[in-house]
């Protein structure tokens, strides 16, 4: 997985748990909490559906590194990877 | 040995906040399971049908009614949580309510969905008191959104800033009807959490009332793949080693879970697990309903949507001496919300909701009941039609009436199992929803947030907080 298709995984997780908000013009390099409207609630969320679909694991500790978008790549693309190498 | 049924999770009660706890713990993979001792779902939300119609139970209207694109509220909150588009829930905002005070209603504050409704209203009425409100309002408005209060008195805080007896009543009668457990006062959190949902957000309610709501949680937890078991009450739980390690049911079916969540109430969930009932002093409501041959409005009794209204100089929110206090009240017409393209309701509602006495209520022979009940009907809707338009001829109400019902606080307890019929449960709360079992936690009424969105927002956020981020 690319750094671009692991930042779009995240925006498909955003747009369905806060349908209200306006993804097109998300920067991948400011903080997702300062362009849209989520509370740590939705942040819990993003996180579950990680597990959920793509059995990825965050823990608490790591939650600071979804803050942006590339920050997300940067955390989780690696995570994305050592899963598909597994199966 | 018993091989029963095996989940994740029990919740106990198919209210609102059980099926939103039910709904986020499904979603995410648990085997989940609702048990619920009544053949419907809702609580102490849900309807019924009665000769024919359809009534709604408990709901006059839903608070914390935002518009769309308004963000960030507890409202918004629950549709994201849930997954639930809004439009879904097809919430119609109200048209417009009061608060009348005063032995003719004299003394009025009006407020519907835009809060400068009421601000302009209070600085008309009371000059000297606007800044104070406002003050308040602020104050309510950098308030988190929690149900963690520190038991501190709305009353003193209100007094800080304004010192007008009957503004200050007049701003607690409808918070206090409308979710206060707590006699005469209201802690200040819970102030907080009803001062937004009625005032700064507003009033709601789908044309088809609640079971809209109703059907659309029902659907998306049998979507996630929530089981669901009705007229299937939970008769104990068993406790063992700090733990709730099995639920007996009813039929005496032994259940196991890994964990379990009960939105029946502290008392009734302490019930379950072999505590005596706290001694605490409960609030109890009856209800009139009138179902008539046609609007409100062509009776000649405008648009309200709800009326708060008190007769007596201080407004007095305690159990009742006698059966009923029909001094103050709340009056809803159901009829009065903007619903989509102007449609009308096929009958007029006319619903009247007391403070009422359960032991007053209870043990009575089956004939004094009924009597006592026709006695009060007639006397609560004379005290409560002395906050609307006289009608002419003085009898029309009587003529337009084509059925009535009336529930009292026993009818709660049969229907819900709520302790005395206590629709706000428990004067004292328990936001955090830890019980003495380390797997049993609680969810609904009793955690401090209030009416249909509070309850939610509580199932959702037990759900989260106990099961999902452990």
């Amino acid at each position: 997985m690319t750094n671009d298709e692991c930042k779009k995984a995240v925006l498909d997780i955003i747009a369905d748990i806060a349908p209200d908000e306006d993804l097109s013009n998300v920067k991948p390099d400011l903080r997702l909490r300062d362009q849209l409207q989520l509370d740590s609630m939705d942040f819990l969320d993003i996180v579950m559906e990680l597990r959920k679909r793509h059995g990825i694991e965050v823990p608490e500790a790591d939650y600071m590194r979804l803050a942006s978008l590339d920050s997300c790549a940067e955390y989780l693309t690696p995570k994305f990877n050592a899963l598909a190498a597994k199966s | 040995m018993n091989s029963g049924s095996q989940y994740d999770v029990a919740i106990i009660g198919a209210g609102l906040s059980g099926l939103a706890a039910g709904i986020r713990l499904a979603h995410f993979g648990k085997k989940v399971c609702i048990f619920e001792r009544h053949n419907a779902a809702g609580g102490l939300n849900s309807f019924y049908s009665l000769g024919g119609r359809k009534y709604d139970v408990g709901l006059h209207a839903v608070t914390n009614y935002v518009p769309a694109g308004v963000k960030g509220t507890p409202l918004g909150k629950i549709l994201r949580q849930l997954r639930i588009e809004r439009e879904e829930f097809e919430l119609c905002p109200q048209k417009g309510s009061r608060v009348a005070f005063g032995p003719k209603g004299e003394h009025v504050l009006k407020f519907n969905n835009d809060f400068t409704l009421l601000e302009s209203q209070v600085a008309a009425r009371f000059p000297t008191q606007a800044d104070g409100f406002r003050k308040i309002a602020k104050h309510v408005r950098e308030t988190p959104l929690s149900g963690d209060g520190d038991g501190s008195s709305a009353r003193a805080f209100i007094r800080q800033s304004i010192d007008d007896p009957l503004l200050e009543d007049m701003l607690l009668c409808p918070l206090m009807f409308y979710g206060s457990a707590r006699e005469d006062d209201m802690d200040l959190g819970q102030f907080s959490i009803m001062f937004r949902a009625l005032y700064l957000e507003g009033f709601a309610r789908p044309y088809e009332g609640v079971r809209v709501m109703m059907r659309v949680l029902l659907e998306k937890y049998r979507q996630a793949g929530g089981e669901r078991r009705m007229k299937c009450g939970v008769r104990s739980i068993v406790a063992k080693d700090g733990r709730a390690a099995a639920l007996i049911l009813d039929s005496g079916e032994e259940i196991v879970a890994s964990q379990v969540l009960s939105s029946i109430g502290i008392a009734e969930t302490g019930a379950l697990i072999g505590e005596r009932p706290p001694s605490e002093r409960t609030l109890g409501y009856v209800e009139t309903i009138s179902v008539l041959n046609r609007p409100p409005s062509a009776l000649g009794w405008g648009d309200d949507t709800i009326v708060f209204f008190n007769d007596s100089e201080r407004f007095t929110y305690r159990d009742p001496e006698g059966q009923v206090d029909a001094r103050s009240g709340i009056i809803c017409f159901p009829n009065n919300f903007q619903y989509e393209g102007g449609r009308e309701l096929p009958e007029g509602f006319f619903r009247v909701t007391c403070l009422a006495n359960f032991d007053a209520w209870s043990g009575l022979p089956q004939e004094t009941y009924a009597a006592d009940k026709l006695r009060w009907f007639d006397a609560i809707q004379e005290s409560a039609r002395r906050f609307l338009p006289p009608l002419d001829p003085p009898d029309l109400l009587a003529r337009a009436t084509v059925a009535t019902d009336m529930f009292t606080p026993t009818t709660v307890v049969k229907y819900t199992g709520h302790v005395r019929g206590a629709i706000y449960g428990s004067p004292v709360k328990n936001p955090g929803g830890r019980t003495e079992l380390s797997n049993l936690f609680l969810c609904g009424t009793d955690q401090g947030m209030l009416g249909i969105v509070g309850s939610m927002l509580s199932g959702i956020s037990m759900a989260n907080q106990h099961i999902l981020k452990a």
